[in-house]
C-alpha cells in the first residue's frame, strides 16, 4: 500500500520535474529584430514569469493581445513579463516596432 | 516608411481620442483651447522624459517599475475623468443654456480645465512615449532612417487629423445633448482606462486576483485591429477580460454615475440664475 504512494509520488516527481525546471529557464531573446526561440512551452493555468532580453541597440515594445501584455524593453536590456494563468492553447506575441520580423508565440500545455 | 507612419498613428489615435472628447467635452468654457494645449504640450515634454529613462523606470521595483507606472498614470486620468464629469453634471446645464443664448460663453471653467488638461497631459504622455521609442529607435539604427522619420511625422499628422475629425463629428450633436453624450463617452472611457490599469497592477505581480480570463472575442473584433483599438480607447474594449477587469470596469461606472448624481443634487450657492 504504502509502495503505491511512493511509486504515485515519484511518478508525480517525474512529472513535475521538466515542467519546473523550463519554469526557471523562460527565456526569450530578441536579436536582430527576431525573438528566439520563436516558440515558447509554458505550463497551462499557472502563473508564468518570462525574461526577454533585448540584444538589439534599438527600443521593442513586446506586445500580444492574447497575453493581455504591453511592455517596453529599452536597447540593449532586459524586462520580466508575467504572464497566466493561461488556457491551454497557442498565444502569438510581437515587437511593436518590428512586427514584419519580431514574432513568436507562447504554447500553454 | 508606410510602416513607420501606421505605428506612429496608431499610437497617436489612441490619445487623438481622448483629446477630441475632452475638447467637445469642453464646449464653451472658456480657455479650453489654451488648457488642452499646456495639456499636449506638458505630454510631449513627459514623454521625451519617460522615453529617456526608460530603463530606469522599467528597472525599478524589481523589473515591474514600467507597469505600476503606466498604472498609476491611467488610475490619474480616472480620477480626473471622475472629477470633470461631477462638475459637469453641476454645471453643465448653464453652460448649455449659456451658449445657446450667446453663441460662444465664458464660463466659471477652471476646475475641470486644469482636470482635463491633466488627462490630455497623461494621454499624450503615455502613447507619446512609445513613440518617442519608436522613432529614436530608427534614429539609432540609419540606413533608411529619413524615410522611416517622414512616415512618423506623417503618422503624426494623420493622428491630429483624426483628433480633429473626432472634434468636429462630436460637434455635430445638439448643443442640448452633446454634455450629457460627452459625459457619458467620459464615464466609458473611465472605466475602459480603470481595466486596463488593473491588469497592468495584474502584470506588475501586485494585483494577482480574479485574473481568469472571462470570453474570448477576438474571433469576433481584434484588438489589434485599428477599429478594435479605438473601442479600446474608447469604451475600453477588451477582447479577453479577466474577472477582475469587468468588476473594475462595472466599478467605475457606478462610481461615476454616483459621484455625477450627487453632485447634481448638491445646493447650488450662487449660479442658479443671471444676476438681473
Amino acid at each position: 500500500m504504502k509502495s503505491i504512494f511512493v511509486l504515485a509520488g515519484l511518478a508525480a516527481l517525474l512529472a513535475l520535474g521538466p515542467i519546473s525546471a523550463r519554469a526557471d529557464d523562460l527565456t526569450l531573446t530578441l536579436k536582430n529584430h527576431k525573438f528566439s526561440p520563436s516558440e515558447i512551452k509554458v505550463p497551462a493555468n499557472k502563473r508564468v514569469k518570462l525574461t526577454v532580453v533585448n540584444d538589439d541597440p534599438t527600443p521593442e515594445e513586446f506586445e500580444s493581445h492574447e497575453l493581455k501584455v504591453e511592455k517596453v524593453i529599452p536597447g540593449k536590456s532586459k524586462g520580466v513579463v508575467r504572464i497566466g494563468p493561461l488556457k491551454p492553447g497557442r498565444y502569438p506575441f510581437f515587437g511593436e516596432y518590428h512586427e514584419s520580423t519580431a514574432k513568436g508565440a507562447v504554447i500553454a500545455q | 516608411m508606410l510602416g513607420a507612419l501606421v505605428i506612429v498613428f496608431r499610437e497617436v489615435i489612441e490619445a487623438g481620442l481622448i483629446i477630441g472628447i475632452v475638447m467637445a467635452a469642453t464646449r464653451g468654457v472658456a480657455g479650453r483651447g489654451r488648457w488642452v494645449a499646456y495639456g499636449v504640450g506638458a505630454g510631449v515634454l513627459g514623454a521625451t522624459l519617460v522615453a529617456f529613462f526608460a530603463g530606469a523606470i522599467s528597472e525599478a521595483f524589481q523589473g515591474a517599475g514600467q507597469e505600476l507606472f503606466n498604472a498609476s498614470v491611467l488610475a490619474i486620468a480616472v480620477v480626473m475623468l471622475m472629477w470633470h464629469n461631477a462638475w459637469m453634471a453641476r454645471h453643465g446645464r448653464e453652460i448649455a443654456a449659456e451658449m445657446r443664448q450667446i453663441g460662444a460663453a465664458v464660463s466659471e471653467g477652471v476646475k475641470p480645465l486644469t482636470a482635463l488638461a491633466v488627462v490630455v497631459g497623461l494621454a499624450v504622455l503615455r502613447e507619446g512615449s512609445e513613440v518617442v521609442l519608436f522613432l529614436y529607435g530608427i534614429a539609432a539604427s540609419g540606413t533608411t532612417g529619413m524615410a522611416l522619420l517622414l512616415g512618423g511625422i506623417l503618422g503624426v499628422a494623420a493622428g491630429a487629423g483624426f483628433t480633429a475629425f473626432t472634434y468636429y463629428g462630436l460637434l455635430a450633436i445638439p448643443t442640448r445633448y452633446i454634455f450629457s453624450v460627452t459625459s457619458w463617452l467620459i464615464a466609458l472611457l473611465a472605466a475602459g482606462l480603470a481595466a486596463q490599469a488593473v491588469q497592468f497592477l495584474n502584470n506588475a505581480g501586485v494585483m494577482v486576483v480574479l485574473d481568469q480570463t472571462l470570453w474570448n472575442t477576438s474571433w469576433l473584433l481584434s484588438e489589434g485591429s485599428i477599429f478594435g483599438r479605438l473601442l479600446h480607447t474608447l469604451i475600453g474594449y477588451t477582447e479577453r477580460p479577466t474577472e477582475l477587469q469587468l468588476i473594475v470596469y462595472i466599478g467605475t461606472l457606478v462610481v461615476m454615475y454616483a459621484l455625477m448624481r450627487i453632485a447634481r443634487h448638491q445646493p447650488r450657492a450662487r449660479v442658479t440664475a443671471p444676476a438681473e
